[in-house]
């Protein structure tokens, strides 16, 4: 009995690693074919439209609630200690730095990056992609890198477009509804939220993000067995590996860019 | 034409890990003919064809296309082979994100810099050639079955191939799109001057249309000949195919552990 | 779709994108980050810095003029040392004083510098002299309670 489970915990193992030796190559692989995505860079545009747009109105949505939600919950802490000039600084700092790449990318991974996984998986189970390679097309040049790319740029507009929408947000809630004063509420964000420090790194974030959702939504499309179970399998691990990944990764960058804060 | 045989197959042997597919098959396509190539479901027709496009190597033996043989060939090279065949797919294999013209063009576009009104009349013509020029605008999921692998076969011999292959080109059609797409595919063939091979297990509407036939059991080559042959053949496989009959040397049970055994009858019973 | 279309879309959302980070940089954040290369540092030891964090403002009269670069320890003479980083714009006299204040009862920390009268500027790896630590709260009330707040001020 033991020794089956210590067995099977090997061998669950040993498949993990070997995925991610996979995953590794695959994504080799795109970096090695990327000429065509730039050189042909319609390609690319034509899947931000997909990742990029198709996902506005999920992402400026969800952001300005979560603004109207800090401003709301950041004047009661705040007002407790008499600080609700801090509320520009509470509001900014959290979506800049954390929320808004985080929530964007967990966004981003379950609205185009399931997407993706279930469109290359269908495209493999329909021969789609055989076809192509039997066309003389290589499928990694014309169908995975263009929408790599295209995730990657779509990533940190999206994450800036979440922050900005969440700001509003804050901004609608504490001053024009709750009444703290307009001008504290920015001139404190202004001088505590740092180019480099803050938003620089918040960008870098994103775009970290954005490679490893698109990594692993195209690779596990790629993977995907052909079959309809096989796809929809794809598509939810696609969104529970990425979402993980993207905590996972935003632990080790916050932990190497604010070390130095604490 | 340098080479009279397009396609030569040699003593080729696959296997899908333990599971051997192919064992020692030799084939030859003439230029200008339809061969088919026939056999149960799960016979390694399919990997067949997979070999002659390069998708996968085989393990021993040779497959020569055009002269060159693909074990030995980059990927470069083995691209720039492609380009001289077409392949038909089993469902078709449409890009279901495009429109029937841009699933022709497809090939045109990324092999070529033609100006788009070049590529619009090339595309056109090809497909006028399958009766399908009035559904340019369409997309896959808007055709039938039928309309879909016309259009797939459009979009194979778009490149104007020496060697187009079908992947079980009549499966899951109707008796009138059966018959069009008989009729089209030696009708591409003799006009185009393309070689054909299919792949299939239907064998009243091949046998109206190809040149020669092989027949392919357990991984090898069991019976070939012209239409008229197989009709003849007294071969009991070959007999049994033609004349679908259930029962022969191709045994309805997978093989399995006597049944008397599997049930447990001959035990006490606890 | 079409294509023009698609591409009309996907230029909006790159310049939407665009707009929200530069709205990021210029609105939220203070473009104005002072960089190696056009500032200078100077150093001012305290014998407390309370709460002071690297990155806290350095103001003058109010005005954002630089920020603290490095707080360490020195060991030589028990006091922190802490390195400021000024902006070239702001040349500051010889005699300027340094002192940490308190925005708000329990805002942030940051260094209030204020201008002496020497004609002599202050230059790049020169100390602040004239310094004032910190109040810390604590000790402020404990003062009080021993009712010699009016002394309360250290230093």
């Amino acid at each position: 009995m033991l020794k089956e489970s210590i067995a099977r915990l090997g061998n669950r193992t040993l498949q993990g690693v070997g995925r991610i030796g996979f995953a590794v190559r695959f994504f080799v692989a795109i970096m090695l074919h990327s000429g065509t995505a730039f050189r042909r860079f319609g390609l690319t545009i034509r899947e931000m439209y997909f990742s990029g747009v198709q996902s506005l109105v999920i992402i400026l949505v969800s952001g300005l609630f979560v603004g109207m939600v800090l401003g709301l919950q950041g004047y009661e802490t705040l007002q407790t200690y008499g600080s609700e000039d801090a509320l520009g600084i509470l509001v900014a700092m959290s979506l800049v730095r954390e929320l808004g790449p985080v929530v964007a990318a967990l966004l981003f991974a379950s609205r185009a990056g399931s997407a993706i996984t279930a469109e290359i998986g269908l495209m493999k189970a329909t021969e789609q992609l055989s076809a192509m390679e039997m066309m003389a097309v290589d499928p990694i040049a014309r169908v995975v890198a263009p929408r790599f790319w295209a995730g990657v740029i779509s990533m940190p507009l999206l994450a800036a477009l979440f922050s900005a929408m969440g700001i509003f947000g804050g901004y609608l809630v504490g001053v024009q509804l709750i009444g703290v004063d307009e001008g504290s509420f920015w001139s404190q964000m202004q001088s505590a939220v740092d180019f480099e420090q803050d938003i620089l790194n918040g960008v870098i974030k994103s775009v970290v993000f954005g490679i490893a959702i698109t990594t692993i939504a195209l690779f596990e499309g790629y993977d995907a067995p052909p079959t309809a179970e096989g796809v929809s399998g794809a598509t939810t691990r696609t969104v529970v590996t990425s979402s993980l990944t993207v905590l996972a990764l935003d632990f080790v960058l916050t932990a190497f860019m604010f070390r130095g804060l604490s | 034409m340098q080479h009279d045989n397009l396609v030569e197959i040699e003593d080729v042997a696959f296997d899908y890990g333990a599971r051997p597919v192919l064992k020692g098959i030799n084939l030859t396509a003439k230029r200008g003919q339809v061969i088919a190539i026939m056999g149960s479901s799960g016979c390694g027709k399919t990997t067949l064809l997979r070999l002659i496009g390069g998708q996968i190597k085989p393990r021993q033996g040779t497959v020569r296309v055009a002269g060159e043989s693909l074990g030995e060939l980059n990927q470069a090279g083995l691209y720039r082979l492609r380009r001289k065949m077409g392949m038909l797919f089993q469902f078709g294999a449409l890009f279901t994100d495009m429109t029937v013209f841009d699933n022709v063009a497809f090939q045109l576009r990324e092999h070529s810099d033609l100006p788009e009104d070049a590529i619009r009349d090339m595309v056109l013509m090809k497909l006028h050639a399958v009766g399908l020029r009035g559904a340019a605008h369409l997309m896959p999921a808007e055709l039938s079955g039928g309309m879909a692998r016309r259009v797939a076969l459009a979009r194979a011999i778009a490149l104007d191939p020496q060697l187009v292959m079908y992947d079980e080109p009549f499966a899951g059609l109707d008796p009138i799109s059966l018959g069009i797409t008989g009729n089209l595919i030696r009708r591409l063939t003799d006009t185009l001057g393309l070689t054909s091979i299919l792949v299939t297990h239907d064998v009243h509407e091949s046998l109206k249309i190809v040149d020669y036939v092989y027949f392919v059991s357990e991984g090898v080559i069991v019976a070939e000949g012209t239409a008229d042959d197989i009709r003849a053949s007294d071969l009991p496989y070959v007999h049994q195919f033609v004349h679908g009959e259930a029962e022969g040397p191709v045994t309805f049970h997978y093989p399995a552990a006597p049944y008397v055994e599997d049930l447990r009858l001959g035990r006490q019973s606890a | 779709m079409n294509k023009t279309i698609l591409d009309l879309w996907v230029g909006l959302f790159v310049i939407v994108g665009i707009a929200a980070l530069l709205f990021l940089t210029l609105k939220v954040g203070s473009m104005n980050t002072v960089t190696n290369s056009d500032s200078y540092e100077v150093v001012a030891r305290f014998e407390n810095i309370g709460g002071l964090k690297t990155r806290a403002p350095v103001k003058s009269a109010g005005v954002v003029v630089g920020r603290v670069a490095d707080v360490r320890f020195d060991n030589e003479v028990y006091e922190a040392a802490v390195t400021l980083r000024l902006d070239k714009r702001y040349a500051f006299p010889k005699d300027t004083s340094a002192a940490i204040m308190t925005s708000g009862l329990l805002g942030e920390q940051y260094i209030g510098l204020e201008a002496g009268g020497d004609s002599v500027k202050l230059k790049d790896k020169d100390r602040i002299m004239i310094t004032q630590d910190a109040v810390v709260l604590e000790s402020l009330i404990g003062k009080f309670l021993y009712g010699n707040a009016q002394e309360g001020a250290p230093k």
